[in-house]
Order: structure tokens, then C-alpha cells, then sequence
């Protein structure tokens, strides 16, 4: 048994709470090709906490967020150096040794524009199962409700869930992509600036929903509204240009970021 | 200095403008025209030629010396066999192809010189395919002047139509789909079969249908290989009374097409025979056209529940 390590967090709003680690970024470089896109990256991610990445377009935020679950092995010529470790076991999420898939099967990813498949309702919510071998109907079923509960969506579709998922709007089908995300109990839920091809309405159901998500799971989310990272995020990283710049309790970073580049980005003088 | 037209002038470039509007508009017209008229005009002469010789006789009965007794039964039934044949081994081959191409295969010089070719292979002319399928199947594989080999050889013409279409199909799913199902720890087939293969169906169905309509009216390939053009008996019939039910004897059966039985009573004297190749000619055009038909159908449906 690995101890999981405790460590103590000097974050203005929670001092006297103690947060779990569940991931470690340590010394992580990302290549793609000959272009180095991010540079010395350490970080940690808390259990059942939210984390944003902030940062002006192409600083490498979403770079970030696609190296915890090996999106970019589907790329030929990325490289990765440095580890991702993922506690309780420990494992090195970028060792070429771990399998990716293995990988996906215990990280889930909502992207950017909602990605329903062209099936079901029900069959978007199954696809994770039935990939790990899941076919007993009653346990399909109840997963789908669970995950579509889970996903503030089952009221709204449980009397039609033979419909196709396109028939939904973007907002209700983006928390069908969380729902079919959470259908597989992942260990850390990714979100790729999930509200950014959202109406305002969408957006807020969504930012509800990933406050209610954060008791049960832990998550990493990239956005490119500040506002967005203040009102969500329990952590947040600023990055600039493939580095990170600063990371702390999401009030730090808002109310007196230590760094005069954060600063800049936050106060809107930048970015 | 004030240089922007007064709006005398720019109403007047507007008229000069629009006047090239109008002459391209011509211009299409006419050039759409041509191709349509033509079409019009073919179609009509083999229905004045055709129509009196169309009746059910002449789909029942073998060719004959006289004409008013010719029939085009052996070459719709050769020409149904071949295309089972055709689809058959070009389908699986062509979208297994495509899908590795896709999907599989390594982005280097290799890939892309199979790539090229595969392109290239489309338009080759079809006596090139006959006179491979000639050395290959009918002797160094000892198929002979079979349906079989037949088959195998529209097959192999239709092949890269059939890849090139399976790759379009493919190329159009977006890539937010694929990233969609790995990121839920599918493995590449699941991937495929899971997902790629039933969304890319209709443009497969299409291509593979726009194949088989060009590979129907093929005569060169077909005569190289060794069709006969007169023949008076059918082939063995694959659905049999006592066990094992089904046979494959047929595959090895001497054949005709429509599109030589059609060349080989053109090729004749007597005007009634012009009168049956006409007749023909309207059959292989029905069936040519419903193909197309049916491959607009099941397009329009198929295409109905896939949307990104």
C-alpha cells in the first residue's frame, strides 16, 4: 500500500483545511514535433476539488489538460517527458509503459464543443460501459440513470431516451458528453473550456453542475473566461507561453496574485 | 481628395457588371443543355427503336438467329451474377482498405505513394484490367471464362472507386467524434467498427452503387476475358431443393453480359436485331438507373440519423 500523501495548503479562504493529492504533474515537457509546448510544468491536483487553467490562447492550458489522458498519442510526433502521478497507486500517467487507454479508462474528458455520438440518448450514456464490456441490460440501466442524474439531464430526456442525441440543444447536449463521461465512475473529470460554444443559460446550468460534481470527483477544467475561474474553481494555474506562472487557492490567485504577470492577466491589462 | 464614385457612376458600373452576369448565366445554360439534350436525344431514338421489341418474351428467352424470337434472358441473368460476384469481393476489400488507409497506416512516403496510386488506379483504362485479368485469373488462377472471373476482374475496376469513396466517407466524420470515443478508453477497432464503420455507410453505399453502375456497362474487360456471345442456356442455379441447399456452381459457368449481347447484335445486318439491341440497351439503362436510384435513397436515409 502506498500512504497517500496528505499536504497542507496555505490558501487564504480554507487555511484550516486539508486537501488529498490525487495527480502530480513533475517536470513535465510537451513536444509537439520539434515545438516545445510546455516547459517545467509541476502542479498537484486535489481530491474532490475544481482546478482551473487560465491563460491567454496558445499558452498551453488545453496542451495541459490533454497530457492526463494521453489524448496526444493519437498524434503522430508528440513526446512527453516528466510524469503525471496518480495517486492512490501511484502510477506515472506518461510512462509509454502504462497504456493510454488504460489511462482513459480511469480519466474522462467532456471537450470543447459538445461531442454527442450520432446514437441514442441511452447509447451516448452506455458507449463508456460498453467499451469496458458492460451488456447486462439492468446494469446498463441503471448506470444510464445514475450518470444522466449525475449529469442534471435524466428529468429532462428519461421519457425519450431512444431519441438521437442531436436532437437535444447544445446545452443539454453538452451535459449528455458529462453524463456519458461520468457513466464510468472516473477518477478525475477534464474539461476542455466546456462552456465556450454555450449560450449564457447553458453556461450557468453547466458551472452549477460542475459545483455539485466536485463532492464526488475530482476536477480539472481549462477556460478562457477568468470569470468562469473564480466562480468554479476551488485552484487555479495561470499559464503564460508553456510555462506555469502561478498556481494557488483560486481567491489567492483573484484577490493578491504574488506574480506581476498574473496580475496583468487577471486585471484584464493583459491577455 | 474625394475619390469615391458619385451614384451615377457607381449605378452604372453596377449595369457593366451585371452584364457578365447574364452572360455566364447563358453560358451555363447552354453548356447544361448540350449535355442534357444529348442524353434526351440517345434516349429517345432507343425508345422509338426498342419499345415495339419490349415484352415479357424478350426478357425470357435466349438469343436466337431470328431476331423477332431473341431474347436477352442468359445476358440479364450473366450480367446479375457477374455484378453479385463484383459486389461481393469488392465491397469488403475496398472498405477494408480504405478504413487501414484511414485509420492504420503510418503517415509516411509509403502510405502516400499507395495513396497516389490508389487514385491513379480509378483511371486506368478498363482493357488494362481485362488483359490482367486475362493472365491472372483465367489462366494463372485456372478460373476460366467464368462468372467468376468475371466478377473478379469488375471487381478489381471498381475497387478504387470504392476506396476513394469509403475514404471521403471517413475523412467527413469529425475528428471530435473519434477523440469523443477514445477519450471513453475505446481501442482503435472499437473505434472503427463502433463507430466509423455505421457513420461512414452511406458514402460507402454510394460509392459502391456508382461502381457497380459503371462496372454493369463494361464490354472491353469482358470480352477480353472471354465472354461468350451467344449462349443459350443458363447457368446452374445457386438455390437448390435438396442438400446443401445452396450451390456455387454457377460461378464456374460460361456467361454473357447485356453489354455484349447488345455489341453483338449491333454488330449484325438485319434491322430487326438493331431493333433488339435498342431494347436492351433501354434494360441496361432501367437497370443502371434504378442502382443510381436506389443509392440516392438509401443515402437520403441512412444520412437522415447521422449528424455532427
Amino acid at each position: 500500500m502506498v500512504a497517500t500523501p496528505i499536504v497542507e495548503v496555505t490558501s487564504a479562504a480554507n487555511p484550516q483545511q486539508s486537501k488529498v493529492l490525487k495527480a502530480e504533474v513533475v517536470d513535465l515537457n510537451f513536444h509537439y514535433g520539434s515545438v516545445q509546448a510546455l516547459k517545467g510544468i509541476n502542479m498537484p491536483l486535489y481530491e474532490k476539488h475544481v482546478t482551473a487553467l487560465i491563460g491567454p490562447s496558445g499558452c498551453g492550458k488545453s496542451t495541459l489538460l490533454r497530457c492526463f489522458n494521453r489524448m496526444h498519442d493519437l498524434y503522430p510526433g508528440n513526446r512527453y517527458e516528466g510524469r503525471i502521478k496518480l495517486h492512490p497507486d501511484d502510477t506515472n500517467l506518461l510512462d509509454p509503459k502504462v497504456d493510454p487507454i488504460e489511462v482513459r479508462m480511469r480519466i474522462s474528458m467532456v471537450f470543447q464543443k459538445p461531442n454527442p455520438f450520432p446514437k441514442s440518448i441511452y447509447e451516448n450514456v452506455a458507449y463508456g460501459l460498453r467499451v469496458r464490456g458492460v451488456s447486462k441490460r439492468s446494469v446498463l440501466d441503471d448506470k444510464v440513470e445514475e450518470a444522466l442524474s449525475g449529469a442534471a439531464l435524466w428529468g429532462e430526456v428519461k421519457d425519450r431516451l431512444r431519441d438521437l442525441a442531436f436532437n437535444l440543444s447544445g446545452g443539454q447536449q453538452q451535459r449528455l458528453c458529462i453524463a456519458r463521461a461520468l457513466a464510468t465512475d472516473p477518477e478525475i473529470l477534464l474539461f476542455d473550456e466546456p462552456t465556450s460554444a454555450l449560450d449564457p443559460i447553458a453556461t450557468a446550468s453547466i458551472e452549477e453542475l460542475i459545483g455539485d460534481l466536485k463532492n464526488k470527483i475530482t476536477i480539472l477544467i481549462v477556460t478562457h473566461n477568468m470569470q468562469q475561474a473564480a466562480r468554479v474553481s476551488d485552484f487555479t494555474a495561470y499559464m503564460y507561453i508553456g510555462e506555469l506562472v502561478e498556481f494557488d487557492a483560486t481567491d489567492t490567485i483573484f484577490i493578491k496574485p504574488k506574480n506581476k504577470q498574473t496580475e496583468d492577466y487577471i486585471t484584464g491589462r493583459f491577455g | 481628395m474625394n475619390t469615391a464614385p458619385s451614384v451615377a457612376e457607381v449605378r452604372a458600373l453596377i449595369v457593366k457588371h451585371k452584364r457578365w452576369d447574364l452572360a455566364f448565366a447563358v453560358i451555363g445554360t447552354l453548356a447544361l443543355m448540350v449535355g442534357i439534350l444529348t442524353f434526351v436525344a440517345l434516349f429517345a431514338d432507343m425508345l422509338i427503336d426498342g419499345m415495339p421489341r419490349l415484352n415479357y418474351d424478350f426478357l425470357t428467352s435466349f438469343p436466337s438467329r431470328r431476331p423477332e424470337q431473341a431474347g436477352i434472358l442468359s445476358a440479364w441473368v450473366g450480367s446479375t451474377l457477374v455484378m453479385l460476384v463484383t459486389a461481393v469481393a469488392a465491397v469488403p476489400l475496398g472498405v477494408a482498405a480504405a478504413i487501414y488507409l484511414e485509420e492504420y497506416a503510418p503517415k509516411n512516403w509509403v502510405t502516400e505513394i499507395i495513396e497516389v496510386n490508389v487514385t491513379n488506379l480509378a483511371g486506368v483504362p478498363s482493357i488494362v484490367y481485362g488483359l490482367l485479368a486475362l493472365g491472372l485469373f483465367v489462366y494463372q488462377f485456372g478460373l476460366g471464362q467464368s462468372i467468376l472471373a468475371a466478377g473478379l476482374t469488375l471487381a478489381l475496376l471498381i475497387l478504387p472507386v470504392v476506396i476513394v469513396a469509403t475514404r471521403e466517407a471517413i475523412r467527413s466524420i469529425p475528428s471530435a467524434i473519434r477523440e469523443g470515443a477514445y477519450a471513453l478508453g475505446a481501442t482503435r477497432w472499437q473505434m472503427v467498427s463502433q463507430h466509423i464503420l455505421p457513420y461512414s455507410i452511406p458514402g460507402i453505399l454510394t460509392g459502391v452503387i456508382i461502381g457497380m453502375a459503371r462496372a454493369i456497362g463494361e464490354t472491353a474487360p469482358v470480352i477480353t476475358i472471354g465472354a461468350l456471345t451467344f449462349i443459350a442456356f443458363l447457368p446452374p442455379t445457386p438455390i437448390s431443393g435438396a442438400f446443401p441447399f445452396l450451390s456455387f456452381e454457377w460461378l464456374t459457368a460460361p456467361f454473357t453480359v447485356m453489354p455484349i449481347q447488345m455489341f453483338n447484335w449491333t454488330s449484325r445486318p438485319e434491322a430487326a436485331f438493331q431493333a433488339n439491341a435498342a431494347a436492351a440497351g433501354l434494360v441496361l439503362l432501367v437497370m443502371t438507373l434504378s442502382m443510381n436510384a436506389l443509392a440516392i435513397y438509401l443515402r437520403y436515409k441512412l444520412r437522415k440519423n447521422i449528424q455532427w
